[in-house]
């Protein structure tokens, strides 16, 4: 591991003038992720800042009836909070889905939507990657791709995003709170995570001086009928090939809204207003639900070892649809699909 | 309960979970160094030039050892090789400027602490010069040569395969495994001066380590001690000196200092491995189900430098009655370091083909597949002609069948289901070796009835500290806690290294044997108290119960063990036996074991839930069913990572593995065992060795693989023949 300097910050004034002074500076949460990277040197920060003593740990009401949960709150206490279970089990779920508890507990909400892909080159400083070397060129292409994107890659990258929780949150229309040195500003959870393009080494739009505050939630939880269904190589402990988060509101038999949003696709959570569209005011059946994942679907493209995505997703989004429109969301304890 | 067959838990399962078992990364030393290891970053050619400027520019930072630099190694080839090293030239690491394999070791930087060292290492620039490599086992079919290991034929299998009334014949696909034990490979070197070494290794055999040291660096054997008390899992992976253990001693020698050497978690994907393989079985049959012709042949890769060959296509001659056989087996070169043995080594690949392909035989034949075994069933090995020691594979099927409810399985593929999953059940049989390799053991008996026993072994993790325990507490009458064990250290009574299932039996039967020497010093003894009931006793007619040496005609008559140690004014007993197998070459000894399995699969997702394994095994006489018991199901998860999950993936462009970590390399979780029934069938054997053991260390795993995929087929009609199962093969 590269020596750092390790500063604490005692305020979010203070966090933001320290990143501010020091432009290769990172901030350290739970440190599930910036950790395994420093120590195969893809991250080299100069110095850690560590935040994990700022004010930013508590899950807040808002006026307009959501939730505003701080940038620390551990990926697992929010998972249990009361509120979060009640009202937003989808959040819950997804969180559940992901990782272990051991690193839910150190995880932090911020962490989380800021977690690196887990592409195998982007980890290994021996082999060319656009992501952590721009202009190196990407190995992944024509390389080992089981894991990558099939929608809205770029010749310079075909990268995944990993998380599980941000898969929710875009479904739920979360906006991320952020704060520079000029000043606070809200980010939509849409516009929070970036396609590969060709500048593929940036994942957000976050500026390297900004800090997360908090993501808040609107005040639809979609806690009737929704579901976070994940598929991956193993039942437990592994990220997604394919995740899916439906929220669905059901009147008189017809689908009054649906959202829906995938993992695992792209480089970033992938949602498709135009696929959604199919599902508004039509009946919960099958066949609708197939218009809507062939729409999803219809600029997919897969690579050679992960072509397999495509249809997995297909059936994936059908399936998720019908447990969020029966009530049935997926239970992240039994591995037994619903 | 102490006896031979009574479970016992882990003598030292205490010390493991409180922390107190030390582990070879673990022991201090004064003045210590720790050293990283630079890793090539090419597949093949040469090192050109390596800067070492800024790595040793770094504050701390004591010396980087490349083969330009490094202390002396011996030249010869010859000097490299270990007790197990396949034929061929090992592999020297820092010996030259030559890339074999990608990531092998090329610098070695030694420095105050271990981060300093590692983030040194990571500014060792290394210039190579690039030549053309080749990692993919299928692109060298027509370069493979013979690697000369098969059994005789027998009859004219292709014949009689092109004259059958039933014709199955496919090709199975076996990835590259590697091990992923918990504890990475590491060596602490103490330096003790005079040309003295203590080693704490992680290895599978210290008697091996010490002897390669000493090979290696010339150094008298005496000067060399090698410990390794406590092993965090090797599955084979520590059956050879790893690079670490030359690597850390070549420092402590440069250094003339004690020198830490610990490898990352990516290193570990540097070494041995189980080779991937392309086999063909090909299986002629009557109709009434019985084999007329088994065709196996295996490609198998192995390094440019070794010739590393396992035991992949005898299983089937071994296994079933069949007059015409014929088997094959080819290494291709490629540019990736030599395989090594993996928890059951060829058996675990031939076996999952063979059971896959009678598999695909019983639907051709639409025959149950437990009723083809049946019909298949051979008392004979058939590719040596001779009788098995024993062979209860029967029992095990129907044991195993009767505990899975196999009579209640449908035949017909996706025939059976759960709601809106799929469910399939298959089986299939494993067969493993029932070795024994020369071994000492010394007891020492104190007159307060305390017993030591001592032999090189090490426990890798089957129990070795308990099951030698017992066999000692068993034979000389005494309760378990009263026995001490002293293993993994070089000084103590020679064995093997620890794999092949042979230590119980190996370890076993020497105690037992050393056991026998201080019983019958204990009964002359006992002959001299003062009107001694066994005043007239010969060696035989008295056994040790209870810590007493008591008459076998009348149990009224005894001693106790400190009167007769006292009565011969004796304080301790030594007693050093070394047993070996007694092979005659008049029967085939092996294990055995019936698998069942259970799948359900979500029909439109194809996630696969394996809900449930029986494995019935007959394996003689168990010591100790619990840790026993432990075996085979770690065996089953072994067997379930291989059907569903383990991978390792090279990058051919680079030659280099890829998913070298444990987020990328899957191993099954929690989540994916479920019920594991594991049944042990009882199977005197009493030809095989005195105590009639014959080891559980790898039979679990052999078939496991087969049993999960034949039961996939048989819940989705889809035939997978390269492992690992995963979704994408079974979306349809
Ligand atoms: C083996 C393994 C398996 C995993 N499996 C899964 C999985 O299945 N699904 C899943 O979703 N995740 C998984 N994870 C990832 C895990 O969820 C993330 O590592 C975790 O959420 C990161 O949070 P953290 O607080 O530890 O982040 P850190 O490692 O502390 O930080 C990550 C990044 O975020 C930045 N950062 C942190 N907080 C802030 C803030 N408030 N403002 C600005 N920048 C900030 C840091 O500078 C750093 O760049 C897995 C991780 C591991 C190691
Ligand atoms: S996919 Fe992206 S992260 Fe992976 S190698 Fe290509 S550029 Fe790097």
């Amino acid at each position: 591991m590269i020596n750092f300097q390790y500063a604490r910050a005692d305020s979010v004034a203070d966090a933001v003038r320290q990143i501010a002074a020091a432009p290769t500076a990172k901030f350290i949460a739970g440190g599930t992720n910036l950790i395994d990277l420093m120590k195969e040197g893809v991250e080299r920060p100069a110095r850690l800042i560590d935040i994990t003593h700022l004010p930013l740990k508590d899950v807040t009401e808002t006026a307009g009836g959501g939730l505003k949960i701080g940038a620390l709150v551990p990926n697992s206490d929010l998972a249990y909070h009361p509120a979060v279970e009640k009202r937003y089990p989808l959040l819950a779920s997804a969180i559940l889905a992901g990782a272990s508890q051991q690193l839910r507990n150190m995880a932090s909400t911020g962490g989380n939507l800021l977690q690196r892909t887990r592409c195998v080159y982007f980890y290994d400083v021996a082999t060319p990657c656009n992501k952590r070397e721009p202009g190196a060129g990407c190995s992944a292409i024509d390389g080992v791709n089981r894991q990558h994107a099939i929608l809205g890659h770029s010749a310079a990258c075909i990268a995944t995003h990993p998380s599980d929780m941000c898969v929710a949150l875009a479904m739920l229309e979360a906006k991320v709170h952020v704060t520079g040195p000029s000043g606070e500003r809200v980010i939509a959870f849409a516009d929070f995570h970036r396609l590969p393009g060709d500048t593929p080494q940036r994942d957000t739009n976050l500026e390297p001086d900004e800090i997360i505050m908090a993501v808040e939630l609107p005040a639809q939880g979609f806690a009737a009928n929704y579901t976070y269904l994940k598929l991956r190589d193993r039942l437990s402990y592994a990220f997604a090939l394919v995740s899916v988060a439906v929220g669905m509101e059901l009147a008189g038999g017809v689908i009054r809204d649906a959202r829906f949003a995938l993992g695992g696709v792209a480089h970033k959570p992938w949602r498709d207003p135009q696929a959604e569209a199919v599902l508004q005011r039509q009946r919960p059946e099958e066949e609708t639900f197939r218009r809507a994942a062939d729409t999803l679907l219809r600029n997919a493209r897969g690579f050679k070892h992960n072509a397999f995505k495509i249809e997995l997703a297909r059936r994936a989004l059908v399936r998720a649809l019908a447990q969020a429109a029966r009530g049935t969301p997926q239970s992240q304890a039994d591995k037994k699909i619903a | 309960m102490t006896r031979i067959g009574t479970p016992a838990s882990r003598v030292d399962g205490r010390a493991k979970v409180t922390g107190a078992a030390k582990y070879a990364a673990e022991f201090e030393a004064e003045n210590l160094a720790y050293g990283a290891v630079v890793s090539s970053r090419v597949a093949k050619g040469r090192v050109v030039g390596i800067d070492l400027r800024d790595a040793l520019g770094v504050e701390g930072v004591i010396d980087v050892l490349t083969h330009e630099n490094r202390p002396r190694m011996a030249r010869s080839k010859k000097a490299y090789e270990d007790d197990i090293a396949p034929g061929g030239a090992p592999f020297r690491p820092l010996y030259d400027d030559k890339i074999l394999y990608n990531a092998q070791p090329v610098a070695l930087v030694l420095a105050e602490d271990w981060e300093t060292a590692r983030y040194a290492a990571s500014l060792v620039r290394v210039d190579y010069e690039q030549e053309a490599h080749v990692t993919e086992l299928e692109s060298q079919r027509d370069e493979a040569f013979d690697a000369k290991n098969s059994p005789k034929p027998r009859g004219n299998a292709e014949k009689a395969f092109a004259a059958a009334d039933v014709q199955h014949e496919a090709e199975y696909w076996l990835p590259i495994e590697h091990h992923n034990p918990m504890e990475m490979h590491a060596a602490t070197v103490i330096y003790e001066g005079k040309g003295k070494l203590t080693i704490y290794d992680k290895t599978q055999g210290v008697q091996n380590s010490q002897a390669y040291v000493a090979s290696v660096f010339r150094l008298k054997q005496d000067d060399v001690r090698v410990i390794s008390q406590f092993v965090g899992g090797a599955f084979g992976s520590g059956l050879r000196p790893q690079y670490h253990l030359p690597l850390a001693v070549l420092g402590a020698l440069a250094l003339k200092r004690s020198v830490r050497l610990v490898l990352t978690r990516q290193q570990m994907f540097t070494f041995g491995y189980r080779p991937g393989t392309i086999q063909r079985v090909a299986l002629g049959a009557k109709s009434g189900g019985t084999l007329d012709a088994i065709m196996h042949d295996a490609l198998a890769m192995t390094s440019q430098y070794e010739d590393f060959t396992e035991h992949v296509t005898n299983w089937s001659g071994a296994l079933y009655k069949c007059a015409n056989a014929r088997y094959g087996h080819k290494l291709a070169r490629l540019d990736l370091a030599t395989p090594i043995d993996m928890r059951a080594p060829g058996g675990a690949t031939g076996v999952y083909a063979l059971e896959c392909a009678m598999d695909e035989l019983a639907v051709a034949l639409k025959l149950d597949p437990l009723e083809l075994r049946l019909r298949c069933y051979s008392d004979r090995d058939q590719n040596e002609g001779i009788p098995f020691s024993s062979k209860k594979l029967r029992e095990c099927y129907r044991q195993g069948a009767d505990a899975f409810g196999w009579d209640k399985r449908n035949g017909a593929p996706r025939s059976m289901r759960d709601g809106s999953e799929l469910v399939g059940w298959g089986m299939a049989t494993g067969i493993w070796e029932a070795m024994q390799q020369k071994a000492s053991a010394r007891i020492v008996l104190t007159a307060n009835g305390h017993a030591e026993v001592a032999c090189a072994f090490t426990d890798i993790g089957p129990g070795t500290y308990t099951m030698m325990a017992q066999v000692a507490a068993d034979r000389l009458g005494l309760p378990l806690e009263n026995v001490t064990v002293k293993l993994g250290d070089s000084t103590l009574p020679q064995a093997p290294v620890e794999g092949g299932s042979w230590t119980a039996a190996s370890a076993g039967n020497a105690i037992a044997l050393a056991c026998e020497g201080v019983r019958t010093q204990l009964v002359r003894f006992a002959r001299k108290v003062a009107n001694s009931p066994l005043a007239d006793a010969k060696p035989d007619d008295a056994a040790l119960v209870d810590g007493r040496i008591v008459s076998k005609q009348d149990s009224s008559c005894s001693v106790s063990i400190p009167d007769a140690m006292r009565a011969a004014n004796k304080e301790r007993i030594e007693q050093e036996a070394t047993a070996e197998s007694n092979d005659d070459g008049k029967h085939a000894r092996y294990t055995h074991s019936a698998i069942f399995a259970e799948v359900k699969i979500d029909e439109e997702l194809r996630i696969v839930r394996v809900t449930r394994i029986v494995n019935a095994v007959a394996a003689g006489r168990i010591i100790n069913p619990k840790t026993a018991r432990s075996q085979i199901l770690g065996g089953v998860v072994f067997g379930l990572g291989m059907a569903l999950h383990e991978e390792t993936q090279v990058d051919h462009r680079l030659g280099r593995i890829v998913n070298h970590n444990l987020a990328e390399y899957h191993v099954p979780a929690n989540a994916d065992v479920h019920d594991i029934e594991v049944i042990f069938v009882d199977e005197p054997d009493e030809i095989i060795n005195p105590l009639g053991v014959k080891g559980v260390g790898e039979i679990g795993v052999v078939g496991t693989a087969a049993a999960i995929a034949n039961a996939i087929w048989h819940a989705t009609g889809i035939r997978v023949r390269d492992l690992p199962v995963t979704v994408d093969k079974i979306l349809g």
